[in-house]
């Protein structure tokens, strides 16, 4: 689980984060939605580590790690796995090499082991025959995948993905945000996405936190999501008229059940 | 930002990659990668260089000493000196800020431009001795070893330019390299190769390492670093000269 608490950023005289305050519980995909320019990547760095806040706390599993000594920052963020935007592999390393990295970097496993280590997770992002291929010579998605992999091959308490299905299709979107929300019930990690994606607002959201201006304007599910009295959130999520329309089916729908439940059917 | 915010922020960096590594193997596999990269990796550029400006130094030396009350083996001498004591550290090395240095700032610029820098941040791992220690070890390790090829090739293409010319006998030159020699200006000559391999090294390292943006600044932060190490190389080179000689 992270707290956070009363979190503040300011670049100069540009507040970026003000007094943001959230649980990410463990076992559910924690969604950071927002505009662009609205904070999220800043929150997300600050919460992993790459910003320091001028204000407010973090607390992993209760350890506050605004407060931590360097030390015990690296070994908690032996814990931390992430996916980048860009999903951040090295170029010139394979895949496997990149998926062995923190293997070689924090265990004491023979080649074999981590080997087989590797070829376990790389089975598990239904990766295969790309071991030896380098990162220029595979797609977006099995980029986005090898990054899961990499990210997950120390077991870590927590994942990071920060816009996961950036320059995606929406079928390997959907391939990836399922990847995510499956791998993250089987850890029990706490993942915290920074999205901009509605299809993955409404299908892994277990928790959605919604940020305008530096502020969080909304907190809530994705099943929540449909019934917000939050115009900002209302204008950002259903930008369109098609979304619109999609929000009506799915009150209706719901409604439709609620009468059911009461009739008995 | 000022040359002191530069300054400051480079010592910094020097500072922050003096910590224990968190696996001694992996550090040591970088290590030797960057030896390769900049040892190996250098070789050919350093190899033609030397030869040429040994094979011309002695043919402007000979046209410049016209009396006949000067022995040829003078030619020797005064090639031997100055390709021990300036060609061969100083030109090697301006050389390889070029070679080496825009190398370091480009991959540096691109790791930190894609995330690389970062990941490796998220993981635990002090990317500042991970990435750019190896670099300086290396080039500590590589670039005395460079120079003093340089100047074994520098003195040998001048011996060779002086005979294939016909300005003098291999007796001659040989009888001139031998004669006055002082194993200090070899001393001072990697006195001067270590401090260069530092600048070579570290300078481009830092202005890869805070590159921000994107493929436009990676090339700006690479052409920085060059132009800022021949300058810091040229003086360092005046600074020595007037400590130590």
């Amino acid at each position: 689980m992270i707290e956070i608490k009363n979190l503040r950023k300011v670049f100069g005289d540009k507040v970026v984060i003000n007094d943001v305050s959230a649980v990410m519980e463990a076992g559910k995909t924690n969604l950071i939605i927002g505009a662009s320019g609205s904070g999220k990547t800043v929150f997300m760095k600050c919460l992993v580590g790459l910003f320091e806040p001028d204000r407010g706390n973090i607390l992993y599993n209760g350890l506050d790690f605004t407060g931590m000594e360097d030390e015990q920052r690296k070994e908690l963020r032996q814990q931390i796995g992430m996916l980048f935007q860009g999903s951040a592999l090295f170029d010139s390393q394979t895949v496997e090499q990149n998926v062995m990295f923190p293997l070689d970097m924090f265990t004491r496993l023979n080649h074999h082991e981590k080997l087989k280590k590797v070829n376990e997770v790389l089975d598990r992002v239904n990766l295969k025959d790309a071991n030896k291929k380098f990162p220029a010579e595979i797609s977006g998605g099995m980029k986005k995948r090898v990054g899961i992999a990499r990210a997950i091959v120390l077991n870590p308490r927590y994942l990071f993905c920060d816009e996961p299905n950036s320059g995606l299709d929406p079928q390997t979107s959907l391939v990836i945000d399922k990847l995510i929300h499956e791998v993250t019930k089987e850890f029990n990690m706490t993942t915290v996405i920074n999205t901009h994606d509605m299809n993955s607002v409404m299908e892994i959201g277990d928790h959605i936190i919604y940020m305008y201006q530096g502020e969080k304007e909304w907190e809530g599910s994705n099943k929540e999501i449909i019934y917000s009295k939050s115009k900002k959130l209302n204008d950002f999520i259903f930008a369109s008229e098609f979304l619109q329309d999609v929000k009506e089916m799915r009150m209706l729908e719901a409604e439709g059940k609620a009468v059911n439940g009461k009739n008995g059917k | 930002m000022t040359f002191f915010d530069h300054f400051g922020r480079y010592l910094l960096m020097i500072k922050g990659m003096l910590t224990k590594p968190e696996n001694w193997r992996m550090y040591w596999k970088e290590l030797m990668k960057q030896c390769q990269d900049i040892g190996i990796g250098s070789l050919g550029i350093v190899v033609v260089v030397a030869l040429f400006i040994g094979a011309v130094s002695t043919l402007q030396t000979a046209y410049q000493l016209v009396s006949n009350l000067i022995p040829k083996s003078t030619i020797a001498q005064i090639v031997r000196d100055t390709v021990i004591l300036e060609f061969a550290p100083t030109i090697t090395c301006i050389v390889l800020a070029g070679v080496v240095g825009s190398k370091i700032a480009s991959e540096l610029g691109n790791m930190r431009v894609s995330e690389q820098i970062d990941a490796l941040e998220i993981m635990g791992i002090n990317t500042k001795a991970y990435l750019i220690m190896p670099k300086i070890l290396a080039s500590f390790l590589m670039i005395p070893v460079l120079v003093i090829i340089a100047g074994v090739l520098g003195i040998w293409g001048g011996r060779l330019a002086g005979i294939l010319s016909g300005i003098l006998s291999p007796e001659q030159f040989d009888e001139g390299l031998l004669s006055g020699f002082l194993p200090f200006n070899v001393s001072f000559a990697l006195y001067k190769a270590y401090t260069f391999a530092f600048i070579i090294s570290s300078i481009p390292a830092y202005f890869g390492y805070f590159v921000k943006g994107g493929a436009l600044e990676i090339g700006k932060a690479s052409t920085t670093a060059v132009v800022t190490s021949c300058i810091m190389i040229l003086f360092a080179d005046y600074i020595l000269a007037a400590l130590l000689l």
